[in-house]
């Protein structure tokens, strides 16, 4: 019952044979091995599984594989510009302190991407609202807050 | 959490959609942002031969608005994107604020209005609002079109109006009458994200002097169903919403309400809280109507 699909994930088209019950998560972990994409609960509620389809964030796990085929997917691997840099939004994670386990990291930097991209300037409430679909067991959030205003800052500097 | 086998099936048109519903009758699954049907076939609540993705189907697509007719929002109108509408905000604005109170950023941008509203869960966010509006739902089958008024769509929890053979295909909402004003009130556990513990949705129209003339009350997460609470309709007619009034009507929504304890809530608090959101959505839909 396979189909062929294929997929844009971070910029590179993939061709692949695919129940049509796998989900968007299982195929970037296990066929892809893009394994920065986390599973936490797996029913919607974490955020740790985020990733963009044509920009917008969604949970991997309750996303149908081949119901995004020709949409652009970015990952947390598609995020760093090369192997030496890192994105604005990493940098000011690490420098903040907003990571502990990083379990939920890689979800919540997908999240904050979205929220930028729409929201160049964002007030504590916004980003608070903007992160509300993503847990951490671990930071007590207000260091994922400052990191979130220290990158908003960085990228409009850039522009 | 791995999903059940089925076979996957995206029609391109309505036409092809209600055939395979034809076809496969009783087992077959609509799908549209899956946020509510994938976590089910996660758990095996439901085990569907065929599932039926239906984003591929342009006349489910939009959101509209016609100054004769109202708004109509597609089957397939994202959460985020009634949220964001410019013209639902403008003139629908407590529509925008019940798809904004629904689920997370990422749920929202892949979960639609008519799939919480298809659910039918007694709690669903989009619901009192389109009560409340006297919306109606278009159910669309091999045998023709018919609108289904939203006070006939729900039977229970998870059971609405649709036969096996039909597909949702657009919610309508009339154009808001002048003098009219509209709340949403919703309290969860949790400040933001999850299901309301109780919801209301309020519509009131009122003459010159701010009589009301018409109320349209819809208690959520109270009863098997979104409720009517028809005798605070029924007292606010010929009424002045004063403070006093919104009060007392408020009162008479908690009797008309019939509440459970669950995990969310007990059901004395529950009753509490109709009694305190029905007042303060009567008083904000009275500041609507700008009298
Ligand atoms: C983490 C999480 C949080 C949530 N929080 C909330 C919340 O706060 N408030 C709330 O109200 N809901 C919440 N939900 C539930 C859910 O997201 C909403 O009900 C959503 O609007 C469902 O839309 P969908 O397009 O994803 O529906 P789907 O899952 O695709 O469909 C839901 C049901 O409706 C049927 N259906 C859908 N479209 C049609 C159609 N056009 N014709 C006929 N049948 C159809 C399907 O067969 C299915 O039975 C939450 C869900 C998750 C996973
Ligand atoms: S794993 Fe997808 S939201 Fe938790
Ligand atoms: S850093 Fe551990 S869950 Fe967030």
């Amino acid at each position: 019952m396979k189909q062929t699909i294929s997929l844009q994930v971070n910029g590179d088209t993939y061709q692949l044979a695919v129940n049509p019950w796998r989900t968007l998560n299982e195929v970037l972990r296990e066929d892809l091995k893009l394994t920065g994409t986390k599973l936490g609960c797996g029913t919607g509620d974490c955020g740790a599984c985020t990733v963009l389809v044509d920009g917008k964030s969604v949970s991997s796990c309750l996303t149908l594989a081949i119901e995004v085929q020709g949409k652009e997917i970015t990952t947390i691997e598609g995020m760093a510009p090369n192997a030496e840099e890192l994105h604005p939004i990493q940098e000011s994670f690490i420098q903040k302190g907003a990571i502990q386990c990083g379990f939920c990291t890689p979800g919540m930097i997908m999240s904050t991407a979205y929220l930028l991209n729409n929201n160049h300037n964002p007030t504590e409430q916004e980003i608070r609202a903007g992160l509300s679909g993503n847990l951490c067991r671990c930071t007590g959030y207000n260091k994922i807050v400052d990191a979130i205003q220290d990158a908003a800052e960085k990228l409009r500097e850039d522009k | 959490m791995s999903l059940p086998k089925f076979t996957y099936l995206a029609p391109a048109s309505l036409e092809e959609a209600c055939g395979l519903l034809d076809q496969y009758q009783g087992k077959i699954r609509t799908k549209a942002g899956g946020t509510d049907l994938m976590v089910r076939l996660a758990q095996r609540a439901l085990k569907p031969e065929y599932v039926m993705g239906i984003r591929n189907i342009p006349e489910l697509e939009g959101i509209s608005f016609d100054p004769d007719k109202g708004l109509r929002i597609g089957a397939m109108a994202l959460l985020s994107e009634v949220a964001d509408n410019p013209v639902v905000l403008e003139r629908y604005p407590m529509l925008s604020r019940a798809a904004k109170a629904t689920a997370t950023v990422q749920i929202r941008n892949m979960g639609t209005v008519m799939g919480n509203i298809c659910n039918a869960s007694p709690s669903a966010d989009n619901s009192p609002t389109l009560v409340a509006m006297n919306a109606s739902i278009v159910a669309v089958s091999s045998a023709g079109e018919r609108q289904i008024p939203i006070d006939e769509f729900f039977l229970g929890p998870g059971r609405n109006a649709l036969e096996a053979t039909e597909i949702a295909k657009e919610i309508l909402v009339p154009v808001p009458l002048s003098r009219s004003g509209v709340s949403y009130q919703k309290i969860s556990p949790r400040s933001k994200v999850d299901i309301a513990a109780v919801n209301v949705g309020a519509m009131v129209v009122v003459d010159e002097q701010g009589t009301c003339q018409q109320a349209r009350i819809c208690l959520g997460a109270v009863g098997p169903i979104p409720l009517r609470a028809t005798s605070a309709e029924e007292f606010l007619l010929g009424k002045v919403i004063t403070d006093e009034v919104a009060e007392k009507a408020g009162a008479l929504a908690g009797s008309d309400a019939s509440p459970i304890s669950d995990v969310r809530a007990s059901k004395e608090y529950r009753r509490l809280m109709v009694i305190i959101l029905t007042k303060r959505a009567l008083l904000e839909a009275r500041h609507g109507t700008g009298i």
